[in-house]
């Protein structure tokens, strides 16, 4: 028997973005026991001494005045490091991109926030993430959020079903138009603020000159598929599959886009548009997390997102023992990269995903046999 | 539910008699006491009343009272306004590494300015060392800033010992006695100070306001400029409702003050007594022979003080740690770190627990059983039986 909403109660996390201000107060309208707490996972004070976070707990505790929810900050700042950072920066250094929000919500979110709310006596933990969590038979599947331009399933691919049984999302029946129209009805102090972007820790400012500050950079040459010298790259760890802007190079025969790099001799290689080396034609990837268990089917078919936002492709997969994974693509694809996550889906259901370890390409990369034999 | 307040170091609640004696003050008695016709002198004669008091309760002379915002601008008065007007003598202060951020953080900002600040050690109890201090000591010496009683752990220094150490030196003798004042009678001459902060809402007082004594002889470079209130010692409109309250709280805590302290020794001893017979493991940090009688500082092995804080509160009960950082996560406290090195367990697991006056026995065993309780959830897993 479930509890009633007044006796349960959910700890909110809330970053004073409008998203999970408004989170925090769908609950309480719907009459839960809401507990309000802020996440510092960085250390981000700058020259002058100045924590840029306090002003984002200054809008959680504006807003859960407003809601009239107690509200508390809790520093991970060293569980942060040792797991998303530390993750983050040893990527790089392999020559891969990274999904720094893949781990935090499986490292920070969802475990290190979710254990501190259960010492709340939490029942369940909340987020302002766009996904459904949906209780079945027993069981507890996730669910794309219904706004499907703002779907954060990619990103939640690591969890797990005991992770998701104590998940609420309360935005994933919403749009965001919505979401910032409810947080307009009722004034919240958030309702106009601007959407974050792109990486939590580094924020507005240059990536580039971000990650020199933890990690040295060599310069190496660029070259085509073909060999041909363009000029010189900054450092491999600053590009990524399918790049096109700020290689710095050009000439006859271009745009040119990145198809691969070879961390051993430091060389970037680069491909015209369209070129079959900007495509590939499976994956493997590794960690990877089956949300409802591993599927019976030793091979089976179904479609998967290889980054954020993109249209789903059909795939056909094949788990290996040791949680890794083969994916084939029923149509060659583009810019995958490996680092980032392959999220598989069912319809709407996520049914997981796992970190993208190499690409498998005809003809200009050395994976060739394998895609014959599984074609 | 019903919370329950033991954050009494942090503030208390302002005694009602305190709040009727400033009601008429807010109504009718608005003059500026700067002025010179007869709203001027009604309001001037209400500070002058009050200074009469506050100077008697601590043994000064009224002219040795200035009036300040409160504890942090006394601090701030005393410590830049003792350094800047001495600095032709030497360049040297000591404090200690326990001391108030009001006290710290001036610091910090005056070895900016070129000053030289030994920043006292303190042993596992919280205490300064004589023999320590004595070493520290220079010609150059100007400032000393030691604490009465700590905020934290409320450990009481030897005052009276380092007075008579500095006599004969250069070095003026301040104490913040921010925390000690009220309960802990405190007489100027008796424990030999030039300078020392109070605030009255330390002890059921208004917040806002509070004093610095300064011995008659010793002159301090003013730091906050304007009008020529305080014989140009502080300028700014006096806080005329808040001195009338806190004059009034000085009065009423000085009725019954061993009374009162017998109280705040009953409820700890209850707080410790109770938390013993529930079985959880717990040390105290500091030293309660030697300590301010309303504060208690426990160690809980195995516990996340930032959890363990939220948890209480959520349970009603009203505790706290160290400080807080703007972006309101607990830093470790910087006392306990002193006290036991900065990798002990002691500074993410302790807890500060302060009584009041209108604390009963019955709120502290209801704390203390659900501080045990709280607590347990980490010292003894669901599991273990």
């Amino acid at each position: 028997m479930t509890k009633a909403p007044e006796k349960t109660r959910v700890v909110v996390g809330m970053s004073g973005g409008v998203d999970s201000s408004v989170t925090a107060l769908l609950l309480k309208q719907q009459g839960y026991d809401v507990v309000g707490i802020f996440m510092k996972n960085w250390d981000d004070t700058d020259e002058n001494g100045v924590c840029t976070a306090t002003e984002d707990y200054e809008d959680v505790s504006r807003v859960a005045g407003q809601i009239g929810i107690p509200y508390y900050a809790v520093n991970f700042e060293k569980e942060y490091w040792d797991k998303v950072f530390t993750y983050f920066l040893d990527e790089y250094k392999a020559g891969r991109t990274p999904n720094p929000d893949v781990v935090c919500n499986k490292e920070i979110k969802f475990k290190a926030f979710l254990e501190h709310a259960l010492a709340l006596g939490a029942d369940y933990v909340a987020t302002g993430h766009y996904a459904r969590v949906e209780h079945i038979d027993g069981h507890v599947r996730m669910l794309r959020g219904v706004d499907r331009g703002k779907d954060q399933t990619y990103f939640l691919n690591q969890l797990t079903e005991a992770q998701l049984s104590r998940v609420m999302f309360p935005l994933g029946g919403l749009t965001k138009s919505e979401v910032r129209d409810i947080a307009r009805t009722h004034q919240l102090a958030t309702a106009n603020k601007k959407d974050s972007t792109g990486i939590c820790f580094i924020g507005e400012r240059n990536f580039k000159e971000f990650l020199s500050h933890y990690l040295p950079a060599q310069k190496g040459e660029i070259r085509t598929i073909d060999g041909e010298y363009k000029g010189m790259h900054d450092g491999l760890m600053y590009y990524t599959n399918g790049q096109r802007q700020g290689l710095g190079i050009g000439g006859p025969g271009g745009p040119w886009f990145v198809c691969g790099k070879d961390l051993k001799n430091n060389i970037l290689y680069v491909a015209p548009e369209n070129h079959p080396a900007l495509f590939s034609e499976g994956l493997t990837a590794e960690n990877v997390n089956w949300i409802n268990g591993l599927p019976q089917e030793s091979l089976f078919t179904c479609t998967a997102k290889f980054r954020y936002r993109q249209p789903d492709q059909p795939v056909t997969v094949m788990p290996q023992v040791g949680g890794t994974v083969k994916v084939m693509f029923h149509e060659p694809q583009k810019a995958i990269t490996p680092g980032q996550a392959v999220v598989f889906y069912d319809g709407d259901i996520c049914l997981g995903g796992g970190t993208i370890t190499t690409v498998l390409q005809k003809n200009y990369f050395e994976k060739l046999d394998f895609v014959q034999a599984v074609l | 539910m019903d919370h329950i307040y033991l954050d009494h170091a942090a503030t208390t609640p302002v005694d009602p008699a305190v709040v009727e004696a400033m009601l008429p003050v807010y109504r009718e008695i608005f003059g500026n006491p700067s002025s010179i016709h007869y709203f001027g002198r009604e309001a001037r004669k209400l500070i002058e009343d009050a200074r009469e008091v506050l100077a008697a309760e601590i043994g000064a002379t009224p002219k040795e009272i200035i009036f300040t915002s409160g504890g942090t601008e006394s601090d701030n008065a005393a410590l830049i306004g003792a350094a800047h007007a001495r600095q032709a003598l030497g360049r040297h202060i000591i404090t200690t590494k326990i001391e108030h951020h009001a006290v710290l953080h001036t610091c910090e900002h005056l070895e900016k300015e070129g000053f030289d600040v030994t920043y006292l050690d303190v042993d596992q109890k919280g205490r300064i060392s004589l023999d320590a201090f004595k070493k520290a000591l220079r010609p150059d010496t100007i400032l000393v800033s030691i604490m009465y009683g700590n905020n934290e752990v409320g450990t009481l220094q030897p005052i009276k010992e380092i007075a008579s150490l500095l006599k004969g030196t250069n070095a003026l003798f301040h104490t913040d006695a921010v925390q000690a004042f009220g309960l802990e009678a405190i007489n100027v001459r008796d424990i030999g100070v030039d300078l020392m902060s109070i605030t009255a809402h330390k002890f059921n007082g208004p917040k806002g306001v509070g004093f610095l004594y300064i011995r008659e002889g010793v002159s301090l470079e003013t730091y906050q400029h304007g009008g020529e209130q305080e014989r140009k010692r502080r300028a700014g409109t006096h806080n005329v409702p808040g001195i009338v309250g806190m004059a009034k709280a000085v009065t009423l805590v000085r009725e019954n003050r061993e009374e009162k302290k017998q109280m705040m020794y009953r409820l700890r001893q209850r707080m410790l007594n109770r938390l013993t017979e529930e079985g959880i493991d717990f040390a105290i940090n500091g030293d309660l022979e030697n300590g301010l009688a309303h504060i208690l500082n426990l160690y809980f092995p195995g516990t996340r003080v930032e959890a363990l804080l939220s948890a209480l509160d959520l349970a009603g009960v009203a505790v706290s740690s160290g400080s807080a950082c703007t972006a309101g996560s607990v830093e470790p406290s910087h006392v306990l770190t002193a006290m036991f090195g900065s990798d002990a367990p002691q500074a993410k697991s302790s807890l500060r627990i302060s009584f009041g006056l209108y604390n009963t026995e019955e709120q502290v065993e209801t704390a203390a059983r659900i501080i045990a309780k709280t607590v347990s959830g980490w010292q003894k897993p669901k599991h273990s039986g």
